[in-house]
């Protein structure tokens, strides 16, 4: 059996927490999240993880390996450099529970912050709706979200800057795109977009977009369509003009 | 140590999978007050893992499909075992329930003419499965959830329940940890639904994540609630058997819905060997035919491999004994072979399965596009569970409902598939609603408080147990007892060694102990589950014991056939006097004179 050294996050709420190494032996096909829980069923019980499905689906096992946010359950062994040690760290951008497990609750926080969803009034003859394959896949590529967070994680306008409090981050851009690109919706969401979900703040860096582990093409697709309605809607002179008479 | 945070719900819902969210939400909405609690945090119980679909009888793509046409099928999957009164509502109620969801915001994959696309599933007579893409559950959670959070519902996230509560002959609360810390937090609750899911975390082959540890069974149990139909766990035919570390994980069936062909290591499509009588008129006679009804041919009739779970997974079983396996120890499952039939195959089948596409791309390094899949059998659903009644979902405890995988009744011996997603949405709205019913007509009712102090000394016990034993040692020997002797073909001899033996692991579970402090601690939850584990499996055991005969999804290999005896017999798991789980048959209910009808009709 191939071994490794793996270093990982040990620490809670109250100390700040360093590297541990453990020496692992694992097996052909494994994926990180099963050498983690190798090292917790064998060696540290009480060793703190994430994990639901372990195919990719639930979004639960994120963690930054050697530095790259990644969902440990699709980050396979033999992927990785096990010449040096392996290090696993929670996601940075969000406080600390233990070990591998962060507080994300502010995810579910903003998400509750933004509109809902409001569908025209069913006008098909059997009381529901009509909607084209080709009208709807633009918004099932959104939806495809896991809300594994990865992407609040890289964003520097989080990690770096902090901005929690005015910026909603990448995956609430595309949640917000998912809900104005329904052709159902009939909701207004571009205000909040601008004033309250800091949309601006965006640079286009596509960090998020690298680490989407559903390829989601979260600039191109969703934040940067939206920055354009936001720019239609508040600074093109002409709109403006028909705002003020409609 | 053992202090704890109180509050005040009318109606308390335990689980936030489709059943626990559809539940919370039926019962927000008529104004009462919500608590809903889950050990996971929201959007990640195991609904979000579903693939292939769920089952509702609109007929947006085959019109002659209605709700009679799916009851049969439920019926007939179920091997007549099933609760039909749950069958019946489940029919009729489900296609309303799926337009629900797309008021809600749930975009389902479309027909040309811009409807609610369905497709082709096991045991499903018409194309039936509502889906987006393969990843359905995904869809159908994270509508909820999204949904759930404008309804005024208190959630409490990665907060276990370890113990209800019970007073006056009613329930009355539930006693809980946060994962966090370990604190402790106490529910008063007028009702109580559970839909807590499955029991697979017992099996070492599973489909089925951390949290499925039949807390809801066992914690419905021991307040007095029964189980019936634990003998019924279902062997998914098609789980991924290499690369070893990820053995269990489902490929799921839409990959045979969409044309995907079962192979053996000879290249035989071996199910075409064995079809069971009462599916021989509705069952393809060549691959061609099979393949015309795959594409939308009308006059055709499915191909084998779409029949009922219980019997694909057994024939593979059977290959694979006869050394006609696949090198891993499974069958090939062939999806790549379409482009023989249709252009683009390879975009097609990025496009109708795209997370199976990239789970073997990226798990196995294998492109289903272009090559086979091995497959084999993996734990997948338990159709036993709580014994609920038909119409208000509540258990033998007033005031407790279950919903969802952990309530029994709706799938019988054998579930189609499609029919679980479905069964959430319906039952875990009817749960919701007589909740409320329960909680308004009923009053007030409060907890012991003397109880919930010994339920936070029971929760820290394990940490006071000097030497105690590694408690992943003792998971993982039930798993490989549970796998080996209560596994897919069962016999008396292995069936009673594994009831002795869990007996003993039982006296071990009890000694077993964490090291570390109660924050975050997986050691320490793993101590706390394993007695409920210990007594699904318990139940699960005696049950199979007791079924001598092969039926839907238990097989016995010392009794092959059905007996006629056992067609009218469901078993019920009660507590004995000393505690331990014991097994009672009970006779099946008269099916309604109108619904006998439609199967008589349907058989023909
Ligand atoms: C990989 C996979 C694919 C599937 N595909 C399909 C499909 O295509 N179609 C279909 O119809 N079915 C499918 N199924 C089956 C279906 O997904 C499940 O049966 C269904 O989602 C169960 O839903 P539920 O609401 O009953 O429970 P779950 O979604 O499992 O939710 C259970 C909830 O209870 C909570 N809980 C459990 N114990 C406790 C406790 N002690 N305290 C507090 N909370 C607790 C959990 O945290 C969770 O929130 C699939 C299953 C799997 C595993
Ligand atoms: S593209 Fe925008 S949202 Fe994405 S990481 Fe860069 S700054 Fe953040
Ligand atoms: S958009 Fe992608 S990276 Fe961001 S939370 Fe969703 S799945 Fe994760
Ligand atoms: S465990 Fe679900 S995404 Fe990794």
């Amino acid at each position: 059996m191939p071994s490794a050294k793996f270093q990982i996050w040990r620490g809670d709420s109250h100390q700040s927490g360093e590297l541990q190494e453990y020496p692992v032996e694992f097996q052909e096909g494994m994926v990180v999240l099963d050498v983690v829980h190798k090292i917790q069923a064998e060696q540290q019980p009480d060793l703190a993880c994430r994990w639901n499905c372990k195919a990719g689906k639930c979004g639960s096992c994120s963690a930054e390996i050697n530095g790259k946010p990644r969902l440990m359950c699709m980050t396979r062994m033999d992927q990785i450099d096990v010449s040096e040690p392996v290090t696993i760290e929670p996601m940075r951008s969000f406080p600390l529970m233990k070990d591998l497990v962060t507080d994300v609750s502010w995810n579910y926080k903003i998400k509750q912050k933004i509109k809902p969803f409001k569908p025209r009034k069913p006008d098909a003859p059997d009381g529901s709706w009509r909607m084209q394959q080709e009208d709807v896949e633009r918004v099932q590529e959104f939806r495809k979200c896991i809300e594994c967070f990865l992407c609040q994680d890289v964003c520097h306008v989080l990690r770096e800057h902090h901005l929690h409090d005015e910026f909603i981050g990448p995956r609430f851009f595309v949640y917000t795109a998912s809900l104005e690109m329904n052709p159902l919706d009939t909701e207004d969401r571009l205000a909040d977009l601008k004033e309250e979900h800091g949309i601006g703040y965006c640079n286009i860096t596509k960090c998020c977009t690298d680490v989407c582990p559903e390829h989601i093409t979260i600039t191109d697709n969703a934040i940067i369509p939206l920055k354009e309605r936001v720019v239609d809607r508040f600074f093109d002179p002409l709109t403006k003009l028909f705002r003020m008479f409609a | 140590m053992s202090d704890y945070e109180s509050f005040d719900y009318d109606v308390l819902v335990i689980g936030a999978g489709g059943a626990g969210l559809r539940a919370a939400i039926e019962a927000a909405q008529s104004g009462v007050k919500v608590g809903l609690v889950c050990k996971s945090l929201l959007g990640k119980a195991h609904t979000v893992m579903a693939e292939g679909g769920m089952a509702a009888s609109m007929g947006n793509v085959d019109d002659r499909d209605n709700w009679k046409v799916h009851f049969a099928d439920t019926m007939r999957g179920g091997q007549y075992l099933n609760n039909w009164r749950m069958a019946e509502l489940h029919a009729k109620e489900a296609a309303e329930r799926v337009h629900e969801l797309e008021g809600w915001g749930a975009v389902f994959d479309r027909t040309p003419d811009g409807r609610i696309l369905q497709r082709n599933f096991g045991g499903h007579r018409y194309p039936r499965l509502a889906h987006v893409g393969d990843r359905t559950g995904l869809e159908l959670i994270r509508t909820l959830q999204d949904y759930a959070v404008h309804q005024g519902i208190e959630v409490h996230m990665e907060q276990t329940v370890v113990d209800l509560f019970k007073t006056d002959g009613r329930v009355s609360g539930a006693f809980s940890y946060d994962r966090e810390l370990g604190r402790f937090k106490a529910f008063n609750a007028k009702a109580v639904v559970l839909a807590t899911g499955g029991i697979g975390r017992s099996f070492a082959v599973t489909s089925n994540s951390w949290e499925y540890t039949g807390d809801g069974q066992a914690l419905a149990f021991r307040i007095g609630a029964s189980l019936i139909d634990m003998e019924f766990v279902q062997f998914h035919p098609t789980g991924m058997v290499w690369p070893l570390s990820v053995a269990g994980i489902l490929v799921t069936e839409g990959v045979r819905g969409e044309g995907g062909i079962l192979k053996n290591s000879e290249g035989r499509r071996f199910m075409f060997d064995d079809i069971p009588p009462l599916y021989k008129n509705q069952t393809a006679d060549t691959p061609e035919e099979g393949w015309r009804y795959v594409i939308g041919d009308k006059e055709a009739r499915r191909p084998p491999e779409l029949l009922t779970r219980d019997h694909v997974a057994r024939c593979i079983v059977r290959e694979v004994k006869a050394g006609r396996g696949s090198p891993h120890g499974g069958v090939f499952l062939d999806i790549a072979w379409i482009k023989e039939k249709i252009n683009d195959s390879e975009a097609h089948i990025k496009k109708k399965l795209p997370s199976m596409y990239h789970q073997f791309m990226q798990l196995a390094g294998l492109d289903i596009t272009k090559e086979p899949m091995e497959v084999g059998p993996t734990t997948h659903y338990v159709m036993g569970g709580i014994r609920v009644d038909a119409d208000s979902q509540m258990t033998d405890v007033p005031g407790l409902f279950a919903a969802g995988e952990c309530a029994a009744g709706l799938h019988g011996a054998n579930r189609l598939g499609g029919n679980s997603l479905s069964d959430l949405i319906v039952f875990g709205k009817r749960a919701g609603e007589y909740a409320v019913k329960f909680a308004k007509e009923n009053g007030d009712v409060r907890f012991d408080a003397q109880e919930a102090k010994a339920s936070g000394q029971r929760a820290v016990a394990p940490f006071e147990r000097v030497g105690g034993e590694n408690p992943f040692t003792i998971h993982h020997e039930l798993q490989k007892l549970m796998q080996e002797k209560v596994g897919i073909v069962r016999v008396e001899s292995e069936l009673q060694e594994a009831i002795e033996e869990l007996a003993k692991l039982r006296v071990r579970a009890e000694n077993s102990a964490p090291n570390g402090n109660r924050e975050y601690n997986p050691g320490w939850h793993t101590c706390l589950d394993l007695p409920n584990m210990m007594t699904v499996a318990e139940a699960c055991a005696k049950s199979a014991l007791e079924r001598k005969e092969s039926r839907g999804a238990h097989a016995r290999a010392d009794y092959l056939e059905k007996e006629p005896v056992f067609a009218k017999i469901n078993h019920q798991t009660v507590e004995a006097d000393d505690g331990s789980v014991k097994v009672v048959a009970i006779p099946t209910v008269p099916m309604r004179e109108d619904l006998q009808e439609i199967i008589d009709w349907q058989q023909k």
